[in-house]
């Protein structure tokens, strides 16, 4: 039986791949090839838009490693996103060099309006496009680090710990709508030109940059899946569970706690690097706390402890968002996310792809004990995988 | 009322700007100085239409010294006095000492100070250079005693106590040693003894500068000024000359260090003061909080709306009394309290039966439904009353303020000081004293053997939700006297009442208590250091580094049933 | 303290000594003495809030006593330790309300308790092993889940939670079980097993049983600390213990 779980479970992984490169491959294709013309063509803004959904996907897959296999909520992944974004932001400001408004060959605009003279350090380096991508990942895992190594050695869980991540990503909000803290304040940064010597305006790189997002939420999904599917997934799976029962069988709980949580700020981090260019800005507001707890709900949505469900929410629900904010019913958004915190909370706890899988396993079990008449099983009070 | 238009559009621009809707101290603090930027735009205004006249008057007085002739200057001299100009002064001390010039081409009067600098005498702006056929407008002995009579009647002679304050405060300001005469016929006649220490002091400004005073006069002044002890007491005694003899040298010395430890003295009193205010306020803000989170473990995300949700019930309560009833307004709050305890009670009573009932033992997801529930009733506020701030106004007998030593306190933080303290006995008193409260203490301690006691914990449970929603209520309220009522009210409440609360430790109220004020005083202890926003950011680093120590804050409980 | 501890430490497998922990005023621990040697099985009884649960959770590492010598093996001092490290010493603890991981296979279950490398590195690239097969399949045996092997745990029985939960500190192999009570809820039957189950560990492990159910002590037939108040009331065989008059007064009340 175990067998035909793990297949089922395969199955739907290998669709979700597919999907994913099918959408990676065929999208930038149909955008670049095909006349505006022809009922096929992608138009470039359509393309982009769904860029920022598979970043989102990244991001919501980032989380449910956490939340959905060790049963850590944090209400702080939108500051790893916008960190790694803001790494990857200052490297496109200083692509831009002497072409931004005062002509400043060294200096973004933002500086020179600020009457800065000379760069600040912690901006050296970002015009290295590989020293920016190191700090994409470098400067999420390590706050990740930082800030997970103080509340998990002092066992901070549950709720405690949400409301402190929370408090980080407010203080991150705080710190960087400051002009002297030298990311552009409020306005943060944008007029990005180019990324690796291309346009980011023009369609082809735009048409690369959704390819890659696609590749970075594939090779993010196997990763994480490889994480889930090991020794240590299970060992994430019995924290969330029993947490002091992993801690008496003489598991390092914090260190797992931390493995993890670091590695989905880098992952987040990666998001967010992607996402900067195709969006063209980062500001502070993605550091809101509605932010991180809007992405948590995408999670919860598709269904946590479902890394398909995770991706699958993502899209769904933004794309959700994208179609009611900007047509007449735009005023009534923030009442249907609202609800759907509530509703999915109360009503789908398992989120749709957790449902379907519960729906689809509970047939297989009927199945498999009308087959055999000594079913030596006890059904009764099954619970899938994400019980409390 | 344009100007009042015009800055509400002003302020909507400078939010919307600089973009900051988390950053309620900012915002705050733009509000009151936009609010009495605006007060001060009326008065300006009415002002300016009275004034209007005199100014002519005031300009035509200035250019008769042009005429330079001695009675032309006499009637400008007699002209200016009466004017009431903060430049007459100047004007009159500059003929007298022969430093004023007047252009008869222009009619430009100026006034060439002692070390060579020139102003318009009319407007008092500094110019770069006189018209070189300007001249010196002349004096003869009886417009020189006109002179003198009209500085004195200027200046420390009006009838007027506040004139007379202020021209004691100039005085002391400029120590002219000329008016040192003036000041002991002041002296002498004076009887408000508010304006008689301002011009003892003041005699002692004009000592201290005086060449020819003796050793004794200047440390009896300097004892004078060291009284005085603000911050334009050392500034005096800080420009002293340097030609003292060496004991009143000692003497401002010692003033000084003594005035500026006084002075450092008061402004911590004043952060302390500032500090125990905004303590009040997240005091409020955070008890209701750390009753549903104390007593039910129940993280209430929309604790912020139901304060909200009592700002908008002051809204309408004020609303229909300025309708229907004006004269009942400084009873606005006391009608709101109850009113907004109901309402915000009541929705939380519903939200308790239809929401959180279902997902006790959930707590992440009670999060995140009543995180939920807050997009939910802030978009329906902003639905029912407009994106916009509500006015919700002051009744008099929380607007105005009134001094202690050099610190200023406002009837209306005050008031919230009392509040939340009141509040704070009021439900202490009935945790200790009422049957619900011994319910409430008893689910908190065991909720199990709460249950097998024959205590119904869900009504407990629903009312101490409705408990903790109703006096969120009340803080609304409260807070809306002092900020915005606008949908987003709650939002800027909600992280620093979870700090006040964490910090606390959960479960005892007292910690609750001590949580807020330390929060609020060492966040304005560390605002002058670094910065509002630093400040905060640090206090938020601090809490973070504290729950090392004790993760389950200051007053946490012990013992098994904490883990279980 | 290493000169002032007592001869007998030196020999026991668990040592404690004038033990003493304080919740917020209350004594839930009241300077408790006991001595646990190698090869030991002994049976804790006491009334509800005698301290049973405190006094598992001190050796575990989970509560930090007030003062008081906390010993294992006669030389390592339990009390500056924490519970990874307690149990990575040799320390498995079953608790009183049956605690596997609902969610994962009972072979899972198993697998996860077994004495292996903990560290994070080593858990993400693990591979499966026959020596890992055969002592799952072993303690499976022993504890007669072999048909449910695939099961989740959730979906067992209460009794059979209980084994499952023996089962992985058998996987865990520790030198010293902490068993808080084996047989609530168990029929009669599985009582019995229980028991022998027990007594078979006993053979090569010191065992240290919380229990309150009176037929099941005297079926192990072990020597009996009866707890109350924190502290030791009475020591000995279970017809000693429920002879004492103050153990009767305790249980009994008056």
């Amino acid at each position: 039986m175990r067998h035909t779980l793990t297949r089922s479970l395969d199955r739907s992984a290998t669709t979700f791949l597919l999907i994913v490169a099918g959408a990676g491959i065929l999208l930038p294709l149909s955008n670049l090839l095909l006349p505006a013309s022809s009922p096929l063509h992608v138009p470039t803004y359509v393309m982009t838009l769904f860029g920022k959904y598979v970043c989102y996907a990244v991001l919501a897959l980032s989380i449910d490693l956490i939340w959905g296999y060790c049963g850590i909520l944090s209400l702080g992944h939108g500051a790893f996103f916008a960190l790694g974004g803001y790494a990857m932001g200052m490297y496109l400001m200083r692509q831009i060099g002497p072409r931004g408004v005062y002509a400043d060959p060294v200096l973004p605009d933002f500086m020179v309006f600020l009457n800065w003279k000379t760069l600040p350090w912690y901006w050296y380096g970002f015009d290295m496009f590989w020293f920016a991508i190191l700090m994409v990942v470098l400067v999420p895992s390590l706050l990740a680090f930082c800030f997970g190594w103080l509340a998990f050695r002092s066992r901070v869980t549950g709720v405690y710990f949400s409301i402190i991540t929370q408090a980080m990503t407010y203080a991150l909000l705080l710190a960087f709508f400051r002009n002297d803290f030298g990311f552009g304040g409020n306005n943060g940064l944008t007029d990005f030109k180019d990324l690796l010597g291309f346009n980011v305006q023009a369609s082809g790189t735009r048409a690369a940059l959704f390819a890659t997002s696609c590749l970075l939420l594939a090779l993010s999904f196997l990763m994480c899946r490889a994480v889930v599917r090991s020794k240590l997934g299970k060992i994430l799976i019995a924290i969330r569970d029993a947490e002091s029962r992993t801690r008496f069988l003489g598991y390092r709980v914090e260190s797992y706690k931390l493995f993890v949580f670091t590695l989905s700020a880098c992952i987040a981090g990666l998001a967010g690097a992607l996402y900067v260019p195709q969006v063209g800005i980062i500001n502070p507001s993605e550091f809101a706390p509605g932010n991180s707890i809007e992405a948590v709900i995408w999670v919860a949505v598709g269904g946590r402890g479902t890394l398909v469900g995770a991706a699958l929410g993502a899209v769904v629900v933004n794309y959700a968002k994208t179609l009611f904010t900007s047509g007449a019913l735009a005023p009534y958004w923030l009442f249907m996310l609202g609800a759907l915190f509530i509703l999915v909370t109360l009503l789908l706890p398992k989120g749709l792809v957790g449902t379907w899988y519960a729906w689809r396993e509970g047939r297989q079990r009927a199945a498999l004990s009308l087959d055999a008449d000594s079913a030596a099983f006890e059904d009764s009070g099954v619970k899938p995988h994400m019980a409390e | 009322m344009t100007w009042k238009a015009a800055a509400n559009a002003a302020f909507r621009f400078f939010r919307r700007g600089i973009a900051v809707p988390f950053n309620s101290t900012i915002r705050r603090c733009i509000a009151r100085l936009l609010k009495q930027a605006s007060a001060i735009a009326a008065l300006a205004i009415v002002a300016c239409t009275t004034i209007h006249a005199q100014a002519t008057s005031f300009d035509d007085a200035v250019a008769l010294f042009a005429a330079r002739s001695f009675a032309d200057s006499e009637q400008a001299v007699g002209q200016l006095q009466i004017s009431g100009n903060p430049q007459a002064y100047s004007i009159i001390s500059a003929l007298r000492d022969g430093r004023l010039y007047a252009d008869d081409d222009t009619k430009k009067v100026f006034i060439k100070a002692a070390d060579g600098k020139i102003t318009d005498a009319a407007t008092g702006q500094p110019v770069a250079t006189m018209p070189d056929v300007a001249g010196v407008v002349r004096l003869n002995n009886r417009l020189r005693r006109t002179v003198e009579a009209a500085l004195g009647n200027l200046t420390l002679l009006s009838p007027d106590v506040t004139t007379r304050l202020q021209a004691a405060q100039s005085v002391f300001k400029n120590h002219d040693s000329a008016a040192l005469p003036l000041v002991d016929a002041a002296l002498k006649t004076e009887t408000n003894e508010t304006v008689k220490r301002a011009l003892a002091v003041a005699r002692a400004a004009i000592v201290l500068f005086k060449s020819d005073a003796s050793e004794a006069e200047k440390l009896d002044a300097v004892a004078a000024v060291k009284a005085r002890g603000d911050q334009e007491a050392l500034a005096l005694l800080s420009s002293l000359p340097g030609d003292l003899s060496p004991a009143v040298a000692r003497g401002a010395t010692s003033a000084m260090a003594s005035i500026k430890s006084n002075l450092a003295l008061w402004s911590t009193v004043q952060d302390a003061w500032y500090g125990i205010s905004l303590g009040s306020v997240l005091l409020l803000a955070a008890i209701g909080l750390a009753i549903t989170f104390g007593v039910m473990g129940v993280i209430n995300m929309a604790h912020g709306e139901m304060v909200m949700l009592g700002a908008y019930t002051t809204f309408v309560v004020q609303d229909a009394i300025r309708t229907y009833q004006p004269a009942m307004f400084n009873y606005s709050l006391l009608i709101a309290v109850p009113l907004a305890f109901l309402v915000a009670g009541i929705i939380g009573v519903l939200v308790e039966r239809t929401i959180i009932r279902f997902l006790y033992g959930r707590p992440l997801e009670t999060l995140l439904a009543t995180w939920g529930l807050s997009l939910v009733l802030q978009q329906a506020v902003r639905t029912i009353f407009g994106p916009n701030n509500r006015e919700v106004g002051n009744p008099s007998w929380m607007s105005g303020a009134f001094e202690l030593g050099q610190i200023t306190i406002t009837y209306n933080r005050l008031w919230i000081l009392c509040f939340s303290l009141a509040a704070f006995t009021i439900l202490l008193a009935m945790l200790r004293y009422t049957r619900l409260g011994l319910e409430m203490r008893a689910v908190t301690q065991n909720r199990r053997m709460a249950a097998s006691m024959g205590i119904a914990t869900s009504r407990v449970d629903a009312l101490t939700f409705g408990l903790g929603s109703g006096i969120a209520g009340i803080a609304g309220v409260a807070l809306s006297q002092i900020d915005n009522v606008s949908p987003n009210l709650g939002q800027s409440y909600i992280i620093d009442s979870f700090m006040v609360v964490v910090f606390g430790g959960v479960g005892n109220l007292w910690g609750t208590l001590v949580g807020a004020f330390t929060l609020g005083i060492a966040n304005k202890f560390l605002e002058p250091v670094a910065g509002a926003v630093l400040g905060k950011i640090a206090i938020l680093v601090l809490i973070i580094l504290f729950i090392q120590k004790r993760p389950r804050g200051l007053f946490a409980l012990k013992g098994r049933a904490v883990d279980a | 303290m290493s000169s002032a501890i007592d001869p007998r430490a030196t020999s026991a497998m668990l040592y404690l000594d004038g033990v003493h922990v304080t919740f917020d005023g209350f004594h839930a621990i009241n300077n408790l003495s006991l001595t646990i040697a190698p090869g030991e099985m002994r049976a804790i009884i006491g009334p509800n809030g005698a301290g049973k649960t405190t006094m598992m959770d001190i050796i575990t590492g989970k509560t930090k006593p007030d003062e008081g010598d906390v010993l294992f093996d006669g030389i390592t001092d339990l009390t500056r330790l924490d519970e990874t490290q307690i149990a990575e010493l040799g320390i498995g603890r079953k608790f009183q309300k049956p605690t596997v991981f609902e969610s994962q296979t009972v072979e899972d279950n198993l697998l996860l308790a077994l004495n292996a490398d903990h560290r994070v590195r080593s858990t993400l690239f693990w591979q499966r092993s026959k020596a890992d097969d055969a002592a799952i399949d072993c303690v499976l045996d022993t504890i007669r889940l072999d048909n449910a092997r695939r099961q989740l745990a959730g979906s067992l029985s209460h009794g059979q939670k209980q084994w499952l939960e023996i089962g992985m500190l058998l996987a865990q192999d520790p030198k010293l079980l902490l068993v808080d009570e084996p047989v609530a809820g168990m029929t009669d039957i599985e009582t019995h097993q229980t028991a022998e189950l027990l007594k078979e560990i006993n053979r090569d492990k010191t065992v240290v049983v919380v229990e309150h159910d009176m037929t099941f002590v005297r079926e192990l037939g072990v020597k009996v600390t009866c707890l109350h108040e924190g502290s030791v009331l009475a020591e000995g065989s279970i017809d000693q213990v429920s002879a004492n008059d103050r153990v009767i007064e305790v249980y009994l009340g008056r």
